[in-house]
């Protein structure tokens, strides 16, 4: 899993049928210092996220196909958890935002 | 399987329930010299493993054959905590 | 999944019995911002309607294989819709 950030949604009509009903989230996976990894990604997803939101991106096949309810469909990601805190090395990290009240 | 280093902790209350209650942390891939390398993953600890401590990571669809991750979206697992590594040079 | 633009296609008429009827696009992956990122790499076609010049999103791994099941078929790249929209906000981050 990887850390990442919502940037946008993607809407597309002609697509495989098991994708019907799935919300496509572009995402940015980042690196610890809140630098961008790589390119962003297309991931579905499974638990109500909004654009600019920190999430938990999974990128294997079964975890997002499952977390989404949809076995056995072509799906390589899906966001699973909204980040409420990051911690390096026993203290928050700088690059994250801390979401308040919910945890602890 | 490759080596890695504990270096952070993730903390997320909205979440697939089935990671509720799973420990997730931040790991740094490490050398087998010890190392650290680039990049990073979040993976599940399935043996308690703590701050700094080296430990064995496992991923892909075997992470979920860890303790306690079958059928779970786990797709990077802790499976041991590394007490030395010898090596032949 | 990655975005992409279909870019060309490859003709092969010797290959495994289950690509047969399989079309093969040689598709550009690109940004949100549709710049062109990372090698161009050939995919399968999992909608049965990908055209030419068309802007799509592409699932890798062993998923890519999924919808031509029953059929196992040897792709790890596969085509799997046609981008209509895109909202990009990073500047909301």
């Amino acid at each position: 899993m990887l850390i990442a950030r919502v940037i946008g949604e993607m809407v597309a009509t002609e697509k495989h049928a098991s994708h019907a009903g799935c919300t496509a989230l572009l995402v940015q996976p980042l690196e610890l210092d809140g630098s961008n990894r790589g390119n962003a990604v297309i991931a579905f997803d499974s638990i109500g996220v909004g654009v600019g939101e920190c999430v938990l991106l999974t990128t294997e096949g079964y975890s997002a196909m499952t977390s989404v309810g949809r076995p056995n469909s072509p799906i390589d990601m899906a966001v699973i958890g909204v980040i409420d805190r990051v911690e390096l090395g026993g203290a928050a990290a700088p690059a994250f935002p801390i979401r308040a009240g919910q945890h602890e | 399987m490759i080596l890695a280093r504990v270096v952070g902790t993730i903390v997320a209350t909205r979440k697939d329930p089935r990671l509720e209650g799973q420990k997730l942390l931040i790991v740094k891939p490490v050398s087998p010299e010890g190392h650290d390398e680039a990049g990073y993953v979040i993976a599940v600890d399935t043996v308690g493993a703590g701050n700094r401590e080296k430990v064995l990571l496992v991923g892909g669809s075997s992470a979920r054959l860890a303790e306690g991750c079958k059928d779970k979206p786990v797709d990077q697992a802790i499976v041991a905590i590394v007490d030395t590594v010898d090596l032949d040079r | 999944m990655q975005l992409g633009r279909v870019i060309g296609r490859v003709w092969a008429t010797v290959k495994d019995p289950a690509l047969h009827a399989q079309r093969l696009l040689v598709v550009q992956p690109l940004t949100p911002e549709m710049q062109p990122t990372g090698k161009q790499l050939v995919c399968l076609d999992g909608t049965g309607s990908v055209g030419a010049g068309e802007l799509i999103y592409w699932c890798g791994g062993k998923e890519s294989s999924f919808p031509f099941l029953p059929s196992e078929v040897p792709t790890n790249a596969t085509i799997v819709g046609i981008v209509d929209q895109l909202h990009v906000q990073r500047d909301k981050c």
